[in-house]
């Protein structure tokens, strides 16, 4: 056992701030009148911007431990969560002029916003199966009700429905998974997995079985093929403010989860062949699905639902690839990625007015004469993400793809590249129908202060993160190295 | 040398330059937007003077190199430096950007901030191509510069224009991304480096030579573009605005010759030497088919866009004949082609702003009207069909030679080209130039104004002088050819 004591306060900081601020909110939000709500979301953006400053204090080269071992504080548990709070935050920020025009400018929104950031958070540093259950459960129920916070939008509710059908399933198929892992090796704490399956004393048959289940859950929760049927939907039925935070703060707690049950507990080689095999199978579906089906799309947030199912094929090469540099490699995209997704809803909630959700293609026509300085920041996320470089999106690519090649797989990079040369297409629509098209809506864009100006920063660091990736990359590398 | 970093200057001049059009002209402020695009043109030719004059004209290692750590967890180096090959083309597209400014001064009126940043940006972005020496920023300067050419087709092009951008743009992103793997490959294999100069060292077995050499051939070959891979070019010819047909005449189509020079041959020479065949074959399709491509063409800048395929062929021709004569006259022929084209879209431009057609039927008895215009449009005409004493002699020559001294039959299918191009191009001049006066239209053309004539001059000095007086450039070819040589006799077998 390597936890030292029972509990370990320092480990736990973080989330014992977030759990204590989230519970104030909620109650102080009671006694707020409505034309004061505004507090209620300084404090949440207060809140999350202390938790980030709370856990790089805290961070330390070596591991530390508390509840009983359960739950684990590592580089790459810090790295992550900072960026979790950063991307909440980001959320918070762009969400303002959105919910208030649509009456959600309410307490839940954002304590909702909370419990599903402490839910990313526990995932993250779960150092048991259980623990990382409990993390994912906060987190999606969290979201389920964030889905369906407009009560009478029937989309939503549609969308919450299935989300919460499915994601019932994909977690009890997780649930039964991790019961085999613990009846191959009688134990759900992550090292002593590892360790026995190091030592051979785990029957090999019952490990592989609740493997494939374990499989099934990660696939469901990134949205990958075949487990991403309600991706889409949701991305489309739900609010778009909550379809931004889906696409991004809960995929790093997503890839943190691969990392520690795949590779901290399942890691040995012989295991790794295994699941590696179902992963290539995920990842090439899923870039395929993911790369073809959002050409057909004509809805903005369909598409980026596709998208993201792409993507997340993508990062999974880095996983495929089954060391140290792949492993960073994915962990550089999928942080790369959330930064392209903030900025993309992003700009679908800085075009939306009352009433009107500037989620069809056609919403973009012609935005270079509405507003030339928007239609350039959504040409700089629009080829990040189609990787075009000198944009970020393209070192991740290149990340991924140098760690899959150094593996040997270089049939899948050439693969990879080929879908995402069928994914530059609808990117480039994208850009094609701000640029070449006359504008049918030539409506001034309005909005918070504070959201245009995070979305310009957002859209600029896709390209300033482009010219100079080195250090995002190094700080990656670092936060997988130290922790593995 | 001076302590200036001249190369880095010669990068982000223009860059930077664009970006300040693009704030300074926000807002339809068109007439600032142009003078300090002018300027800017100016200044980002002006600081790669120096490199001219400080050239060492036979030296024989890199020069003005510049190194800089960029991504240390890759170790990819900020690593530029030029031999003459690069020289040369850094200067024509500093001359090139300066053109293409002066000739979208009136014609563009939509959007000129963009318009005009666009082309900086682009310039600064080629020149990084041609002066990066490590193989991932080779890279990000290559791709970089679809964008800003995807924009320039889209939004200032003719009625075809969404199709020819997105065309063009797919195109060569699925030769490039090849590329990219064939790069993260050679990464691997070198132990984690980037630099080209390590690649130049590396030993590679025959298998992995061939395939990096046909991810290399992908990606280049669509820029060239060669046959049967060059189905983009008259599409985003003809669409795009005359700028951005100069531009990717002159300068974007020499990236696939620069990149044959600068990877496949030195990295893979075992290969390219196993595949000249296959490579002398495309080539020579290139020059003769789309030779007669071009003479059935009734479209003018469809036409010139074909010579250009044609004449490109030349240089894929010149470079893998592997002798001295031949590869001298491929690099001296993508300047020549960059004058020539670019003079030519320039000229076709010119009657278009006047007329907007581009058809050939609708023209004739031009020089009636356009005397000035003509005697222009006459010499660059000769220059393209390779007439002595112009520029587009000199390399034509040279490459027919080299092809003479490796094989005779290869010398003689190339030298009909002397006759196809003079035959496609005198017989579109003659049609449109000569002649009774054909319509009401071309009877109440103008000449040139001032604007166009400063173009045309420029130009004609450019052709006639390097016609003329070629000596200067084969002198700084000699250096990096020989080094190019001795790279290609070493076998990298291990």
């Amino acid at each position: 056992m390597v936890g030292l004591s029972a509990f370990d306060y320092a480990a736990v900081w973080p989330e014992i701030l977030l759990l204590v601020m989230a519970c104030l909110i909620l109650l102080v939000d009671l006694f707020l009148p409505d034309q004061r709500r505004h507090v209620t979301y300084v404090l949440t953006l207060a809140t999350l911007g202390a938790v980030a400053l709370v856990t790089g204090w805290s961070a330390r080269a070596e591991s530390a431990y508390a509840l009983h071992g359960m739950f684990v504080d590592d580089p790459l548990s810090d790295t992550l969560k900072v960026m979790v709070c950063i991307a909440v935050a980001a959320v918070v920020v762009y969400s303002r002029g959105y919910v208030v025009a649509r009456g959600m400018f309410r307490g839940e929104f954002f304590t909702l916003l909370l419990f599903a950031t402490l839910g990313m958070m526990v995932m993250i540093s779960a150092n048991s199966l259980l623990m990382l259950y409990l993390g994912l459960e906060l987190l999606s129920l969290s979201v389920y009700a964030l889905v369906a916070l407009q009560r009478d939008s029937a989309a939503g509710t549609e969308a919450a429905m299935k989300y919460f059908v499915l994601g019932a399933l994909a977690s009890g198929m997780l649930l039964y998974g991790m019961s085999m892992i613990y009846g191959a090796t009688g134990t759900i704490e992550i090292p002593k997995i590892a360790q026995a399956v190091a030592d051979g004393k785990a029957n090999a048959t019952i490990l592989v079985f609740g493997l494939v289940f374990i499989v099934a859950g990660i696939g469901f929760k990134l949205g990958a093929v075949p487990f991403h049927m309600w991706v889409p939907d949701v991305y489309e039925g739900a609010p778009t403010i909550v379809g931004q935070l889906i696409s991004t703060a809960p995929k790093l707690a997503a890839f943190a989860f691969v990392m520690r049950v795949l590779v901290e507990a399942l890691g040995h080689p012989s295991i790794l062949a295994e699941w590696r095999q179902m992963l290539i199978l995920l990842s090439v579906a899923s870039m395929a699905v993911g790369n073809i089906g959002a050409i057909a799309q004509t809805n903005l947030k369909r598409m980026f639902a596709y998208s993201t199912i792409s993507h997340m094929g993508f990062m999974l090469l880095g996983v495929i690839a089954g060391d140290i540099n792949g492993y960073g490699a994915g962990m550089f995209y999928v942080v790369v990625y959330a930064l392209m997704a903030l900025g993309g809803f992003g700009m679908i909630l800085a075009l939306a007015r009352d009433g009107f959700e500037a989620d069809r293609l056609e919403d973009f026509k012609g935005l270079n004469r509405r507003s030339p300085w928007h239609a350039l920041l959504m040409l700089l996320l629009m080829f990040s993400m189609a990787g075009v470089p000198p944009l970020v999106g393209f070192y991740a690519k290149l990340a991924v793809l140098q760690a899959v090649v150094n593996a040997g797989f270089t049939w899948l990079a050439v693969v990879a590249v080929m879908f995402s040369l069928i994914g530059a297409f609808y990117y480039l629509r994208i850009v094609r129908l701000m640029y070449f098209e006359e504008p049918t809506d030539t409506s001034p864009i309005h909005g918070y202060t504070s959201a245009r100006l995070l979305l310009s920063l957002n859209g600029i660091a896709t390209l300033v993160v482009g010219i100079v990736p080195g250090w995002l990359m190094s700080v990656c590398q670092y936060a997988i190295q130290s922790s593995l | 040398m001076t302590g200036l970093p001249l190369l880095s200057l010669a990068i982000w001049v223009p860059i930077v330059g664009g970006v300040i059009v693009l704030v300074a002209g926000a807002g339809n402020n068109a007439h600032r937007a142009r003078w300090i695009a002018l300027l800017v043109a100016l200044a980002g030719f002006l600081v790669s003077l120096p490199l001219a004059t400080g050239f060492e004209t036979y030296g024989h290692s890199m020069q003005f190199v510049e190194k800089a750590s960029w991504i240390e967890r890759y170790h990819v180096d900020y690593h530029l430096g030029i031999d003459g090959i690069s020289l040369l083309l850094i200067l024509l597209n500093g001359l090139t950007t300066i053109l293409v400014v002066i000739a979208g001064w009136r014609v563009i009126d939509t959007r000129v901030e963009q318009y005009m940043a666009a082309f900086l940006v682009m310039s600064g972005l080629m020149n990084g191509v041609f002066a990066a020496l490590d193989g991932l920023l080779f890279y990000v300067f290559f791709e970089a510069t679809l964008i800003p050419l995807f924009i320039v087709i889209g939004v200032w092009g003719g009625p075809n224009r969404v199709y020819a951008a997105i065309k063009f743009f797919l195109y060569t992103l699925f030769g490039s991304l090849l590329m990219l793997i064939a790069l993260v490959y050679l990464y691997n294999a070198s132990g984690g480096s980037f630099a080209l100069a390590d690649w130049y060292r590396l030993p590679l077995p025959m298998g992995a030579q061939t395939l990096v050499f046909i991810a290399f051939l992908v990606a280049f070959a669509v820029k060239v573009p060669m046959w049967p891979v060059h189905t983009w070019l008259p599409d985003a010819h003809v669409e795009a605005p005359t700028g951005g047909s100069v531009v990717l005449a002159a300068i974007a189509l020499k990236l696939g010759g620069y990149g044959f020079l600068r990877f496949s041959l030195p990295i893979v020479p075992d290969a390219s030497h196993a595949l000249s065949g296959l490579m002398i074959a495309l080539s020579l399709i290139a020059v003769i088919y789309i030779g007669l491509v071009a003479l059935v063409q009734t479209d003018m800048k469809k036409l010139i866009a074909y010579s250009s395929i044609s004449h490109m062929g030349f240089v894929t021709l010149g470079l893998f004949l592997f002798n001295r004569i031949g590869v001298e006259g491929a690099v001296i022929q993508m300047i020549s082609h960059g004058f020539v084209s670019g003079a030519l879209f320039l000229s076709v431009g010119v009657l278009y702003d006047r007329m907007h057609s581009r058809q050939i039927a609708d023209y004739g008895g031009v020089v009636d009207r356009m005397p000035l215009f003509a005697s222009f449009f006459m010499l660059f005409a000769m220059a393209n069909a390779g007439l002595p004493g112009t520029s587009g002699f000199v390399g034509e020559f040279m490459v027919i030679m080299g092809a003479v001294q490796s094989n005779f039959w290869i010398g003689f299918a190339a030298a009909t080209t002397l006759v196809f191009g003079a035959a496609y191009t005198l017989w579109m001049f003659k049609r449109v130039v000569f002649g009774a006066v054909a319509n009401g239209n071309v009877a109440e053309l103008a000449d040139l104004e001032w604007r166009e004539i400063v173009l045309m001059v420029i130009l004609a000095v450019a052709v006639m002088g390097m016609g003329l007086y070629p000596a200067p450039f084969n002198a700084i070819l000699e250096a990096p050819v020989s080094d190019l040589l001795l790279h290609l006799d070493r076998s990298k077998l291990p």
